[in-house]
This record gives C-alpha cells, sequence and structure tokens, in this order.
C-alpha cells in the first residue's frame, strides 16, 4: 500500500467531491488526481531524487505530496520561516532535486545548482499530456516523506517516513469515506509539520473537504470557519489560546453553527485555555491528538467524552485527564520504561517507547533507531494514570539533572503558572558549579500585574521542595515560541549559560 | 478452484464483478481466494471466461472496508467495491470492526 492509493480510492469513489480549497482556488478529488499525475510526469522525467517544496498553503500542497508519490519520488517540504542560509543548507542536503515554490520564495535561493525550480502555479496550470500512472506501483517501503526535524541539539534531522508507515496509519486510525459531502477542514498547519502531511493523508482518505488559510491569523480563521462552513479543525494550542483571546477582546460570539469538532496537538495544551476554549465553543467536540513526526503523526487520543468526563468530575484523578494525551489509538503499542528499561506500573514516570505499523523511527543519516523488537524511544517521559490515559512530561532532554535528582521543568511551571501575576514561564537548567545543574526560570509577568523574584520561590518551596526552588529567575517581555507553539527551551537554556558565564 | 499466490501488497481482481482488494497483511502463500463462489485473479490478469456470480451470494464488497478472517492473521482492503462476499480458504471474511476514533488530524 501506498499514499499514492489513497488519492485513487477517493478519486474513484467520490471523485465529484471537492478535496481542497483555499481562496477562490478549488479541486475534486478527480482533478487533485488528474493534477497529480501531471505533476508526477514532470517529477519523473526530472530525474530528481527530491521533490522539494517551499511554499505555504494552497492546492499546490496535496498536489506536490500525491505527484511525489505517484512519481515514486520522496516529497520534502522546506519550513519558509527559517533563515535563507538554513533554507540553502537544507537544500543542498537535497539536491538533485525538483524545487516546487511560491513566487515570493524565489529571492530566498543562493543558488539554483541542482534545482529545478517550478513555480507552484504553474504546477497546478500542467496540461494533461500523458500516460496514466499506475500509482500501486510505487514500493511501499520507499520513502514517500522527509521532514527536516526543528534540530533542537546540531543541524536538522532528516526523519524519513515510508508509504507504509503512512499508510498504516491512515488506515489504522480514518475510515474511507467517513466524511459526509457538507464537512469540510479547515487546516491551518504548516505544510512542512507532520500535522500539515497527516491532515492531508486523512482527510483525502475520509474524503473531505480541506478548507486551507496560507497562515494563521485568529480573524481570519474564524471568518474562514464561518464563510466555507467548515466543520472541524486542527489547531496546535498556542492558535486556540489566540482565538479564545480574540473572541474575549473584541466581545464577539463564536458564531459558526457549523463547527462540530476542534482537534489540536503539537504542545502542551494550558488547563486555563482548554476550560475557557470549552466554555466559549459549546457544543463543539474537542480531541487532543499527541504523536510526534517518527510516529507518522497521532498516537495517543483524548475524546471528546475523555473532555466532557474530566471537566464535569468532582474526582480529582479524572479532573486531571483534561491535561493529559489521551489513551492510546489502537493501532500502535505503548510502553513506559525506567533507566533500565524495564516497563513501569500505572503513575509511575519513564521513557515513553512505541511500536506499530506507522513508527518511522528512521532518519537519513543515522539511519533506524528502532530497536530489535521493533521499538522506538521516543525520548518523551510520561506515565499511565489507572486507566491508561497518558501524561506527558516534556523532554528526556529536557531534564534538570541537579546533583543526583531529576526535576521535570514542567512540575516548577505548573507551580509557577498558578501565580495570579504570571502570564507565561519556562523553565531550564543553568550551569551550575555546586550542583552541575541548576533550576532557573523565565517569567512573564501579566500587563500592570508585578510579583517579586522572593515571592515566586517561596511559592514554588512550599509546594514543591527546596531542590525545585528557581534559584534564579528572569523576567521577559515574551518567550520565544516556534511557529507550532513549542516554548524553545534550548534558547532559554542558551540565555541562562550566558548569564552565568558573564559572571 | 484455482489457487493464487499471495504477499502483503498483492493486489487482486474478482473474476465475476468490479471488486478489487489489496492484500494488506498476509502470510506470504498459495491461497483460495474467491469473490461471489468463483476464483480470484491477480490484478491485470484475464477471468476465465464465462464464469458468473454464485446466485446464492448475494453478498457485497464494500470500497473502504477491511476483511479479516476470525484470528486477524489475514487483511485486505477492498480498493473498488462491487457483488460478492470474500472467501479465503473456504472460510468466509468479514469486515474489521476497527476503533472509531475522533478525527485528529
Amino acid at each position: 500500500m501506498n499514499i499514492a492509493m489513497l488519492l485513487d480510492m477517493a478519486a474513484d469513489a467520490f471523485g465529484d467531491r471537492t478535496a481542497v480549497v483555499c481562496g477562490d482556488q478549488s479541486l475534486t478529488f478527480a482533478e487533485l488526481r488528474g493534477q497529480a499525475q501531471r505533476a508526477a510526469r514532470v517529477f519523473q522525467a526530472s530525474g530528481a531524487q527530491y521533490v522539494a517544496l517551499l511554499d505555504t498553503n494552497g492546492p499546490v500542497i496535496p498536489v506536490a505530496i500525491f505527484g511525489a508519490a505517484y512519481a515514486g519520488v520522496p516529497y520534502v517540504p522546506l519550513n519558509y520561516r527559517l533563515t535563507t542560509a538554513e533554507i540553502n543548507e537544507l537544500l543542498e542536503r537535497v539536491k538533485p532535486a525538483v524545487l516546487v515554490h511560491g513566487a515570493e520564495f524565489v529571492d530566498r535561493l543562493t543558488s539554483t545548482d541542482g534545482l529545478q525550480l517550478l513555480d507552484s502555479e504553474a504546477l497546478l496550470a500542467l496540461k494533461d499530456d500523458g500516460e496514466e500512472i499506475d500509482g500501486a506501483m510505487v514500493d511501499p517501503e520507499s520513502v514517500a516523506v522527509q521532514l527536516f526535524t526543528s534540530g533542537t541539539t546540531g543541524k536538522p534531522k532528516a526523519a524519513l517516513l515510508k508509504h507504509e508507515n503512512l499508510t498504516s496509519y491512515i488506515l489504522g486510525t480514518v475510515e474511507f469515506g467517513a466524511a459526509e459531502e457538507t464537512d469540510g477542514v479547515l487546516v491551518t498547519v504548516p505544510p512542512y509539520h507532520v500535522a500539515g502531511i497527516a491532515a492531508v493523508l486523512s482527510s483525502t482518505y475520509a474524503c473531505r473537504r480541506m478548507v486551507q488559510i496560507e497562515s494563521f491569523e485568529p480573524g481570519l480563521w474564524l471568518e474562514t470557519c464561518r464563510t466555507q462552513n467548515c466543520t472541524s479543525g486542527f489547531l496546535v494550542p498556542t492558535m486556540i489560546g489566540r482565538i479564545v483571546d480574540y473572541l474575549d477582546e473584541q466581545g464577539e460570539a463564536l458564531n459558526a453553527p457549523s463547527l462540530k469538532a476542534i482537534a489540536y496537538g503539537g504542545g502542551k495544551m494550558p488547563l486555563a485555555t482548554i476550560q475557557r476554549a470549552m466554555e466559549l465553543f459549546e457544543g463543539v467536540d474537542f480531541t487532543n491528538a499527541y504523536g510526534l513526526t517518527e510516529t507518522s503523526s497521532t498516537i495517543v487520543v483524548l475524546t471528546p467524552d475523555d473532555h466532557r468526563m474530566a471537566a464535569s468530575s468532582d474526582d480529582p484523578k479524572v479532573r486531571a485527564r483534561l491535561g493529559s494525551a489521551g489513551q492510546p489509538t489502537g493501532a500502535i503499542e505503548i510502553e513506559i520504561r525506567d533507566d533500565n528499561g524495564k516497563v513501569v506500573g500505572p503513575n509511575e514516570l519513564g521513557m515513553i517507547y512505541v511500536r506499530g505499523g506507522q513508527v518511522a523511527g528512521e532518519y537519513k543519516e543515522q539511519g533506524s533507531q528502532l530497536d530489535s523488537d521493533g521499538w522506538f524511544c521516543t525520548k518523551d517521559l510520561g506515565y499511565f494514570d489507572d486507566e491508561q490515559y497518558l501524561f506527558i512530561d516534556g523532554r528526556a532532554d529536557d531534564v534538570i539533572v541537579r546533583g543526583a535528582e531529576n526535576i521535570s521543568p514542567g512540575e516548577v511551571e505548573d507551580v509557577l503558572r498558578e501565580h495570579p501575576a504570571v502570564a507565561d514561564v519556562a523553565v531550564a537548567a543553568m550551569p551550575d558549579e555546586e550542583w552541575g545543574e541548576a533550576v532557573a526560570a523565565a517569567v512573564v509577568l501579566k500587563p500592570d500585574s508585578t510579583a517579586t523574584v522572593e515571592e515566586l520561590q517561596t511559592l514554588v518551596r512550599e509546594r514543591l521542595r527546596s531542590s525545585r526552588v528557581p534559584q534564579t529567575i528572569i523576567f521577559k517581555d515574551e518567550l520565544p515560541y516556534n511557529d507550532m507553539g513549542k516554548v524553545l527551551r534550548r534558547v532559554i537554556r542558551q540565555e541562562f549559560a550566558a548569564l552565568v558565564e558573564a559572571t | 478452484m484455482s489457487k493464487i499466490t499471495l504477499k502483503a501488497g498483492a493486489r487482486v481482481t474478482s473474476a465475476v464483478s468490479d471488486v478489487q482488494v489489496m492484500a494488506i497483511k498476509i502470510p506470504a502463500g498459495e491461497y483460495e481466494l474467491t469473490c461471489g463462489g468463483v476464483s480470484m485473479v491477480a490484478a491485470g490478469g484475464t477471468a476465465p471466461e464465462g464464469a458468473s456470480i454464485d446466485p446464492a451470494d448475494s453478498g457485497e464488497t464494500l470500497m473502504g472496508k477491511r476483511y479479516v478472517d476470525e484470528a486477524e492473521t489475514v487483511e485486505f482492503l477492498c480498493t473498488k467495491a462491487g457483488a460478492g462476499s470474500l472467501v479465503l480458504d473456504g472460510k468466509p471474511l468479514a469486515v474489521k470492526q476497527a476503533k472509531q476514533l475522533p478525527s485528529s488530524d
């Protein structure tokens, strides 16, 4: 099975349905297949080893994904928000390549050696000129998509997702043709993120209309949702936060009667945000999805019923689940292991391991990271509660090792966030002569609010224990985030390290 | 009845209707796979002349459904719908009941 067949099935069964809409452009599933086939013939004729893409959301995204699939060439979407130098470094790693690009990105290229440039508009305007390609011929074990990770340490890794990984995810989690004719999902995640790939594949297999906006802005999101009668949407937690703030500021109601469901993921959801969103989006189903690039997207889901049960429960254990990732989808296996590799019981923190057909766990330069039994170490820490709800405790790399003690930044952040003056906070390690590492916090205060370092330290000392107390607290106007709403802890760590060096 | 060589990824067509299926999971080997009571053929192969659907089989194979044996050791995906139900080595295949998940993308 390969991903081109997902589109073949959708086009066979629901060819006249709208597959994708962006502004005044739209394609039916039959048209999408036709365009992807034409793109594939161009990709094949080019002899390129990769189909790279540098563009914002638009119909060109599904055309390029499926076109590359029909051609049997890996698809590599690039992050257009990177610096010019970073973009060109990544391009060096995929040459010789066809580069599908938006017109506005041409001047970001320092060299076009080894690149065949193909304007997105030109790709969408290709005329029918050849034999149909049999999508079923593409080897399921070949690479469908290569995604560059954000590279928290050193240069970005090239994560490889094979056709069989992606189709395993789709067959395991999506019912073919499950969408109603009137359904439409509002897609705001960037095309270079695994959620952007999953959005295209899931919508296609469900035969659901995909409504794209080029980049996220709360007002535009609401307007598009209303005018396009969207029934669902995927958002990262910061986007939900911005929509909630926007509605509050404007004194506006949601006023989108078609909207039935919101899925979110890609970062930690603050409890206050999801609670407020559930109030404002009355009657809308919320789903939390946890997954990684290396697992072809979602592996754990907190369902709408879970949200409602948790929000309305008097039992603190059930209430806490609003902050969990949910339960495994059933398409994969999950284990929590301790430092010695032993599987731990419920409520015990450990490293999250995952196994299943959708787990790729492979990088181009580093090779497969699966162990001999097929398990992949996510490097995320977490624990299951008594009923298999998974709580994510952050990245193993972010753990602060103070003396012999492991301290999770999330635990300290949760306490600091409870202070009425604190708007945002990130906790990270700071080099320390005595302890090796010490706890440090970067705090953003709410407008017109004040809090002293001593006051915040006392709060942590009272709630946790003295080893958790940040020995340094700095106040900032804002914290650095990536565009998926993940706080860039490494940037904060570097700032703390610089502070130490300066003294 | 004639046997057919199957492995994961193999595509098979009904000899008597539009049905096409793909093997998603199956131990490689020789199998007798029928649709509407007549042996299926490899995709692109030719159906035996004069074959007709078993009138006793009023079943249908449905688009996008996954068909499994009782132990779920084999799994086929229907990529084209049509008349006739699927039978593997004399045992009828059933639609796999997947856990219904809310859309997470």
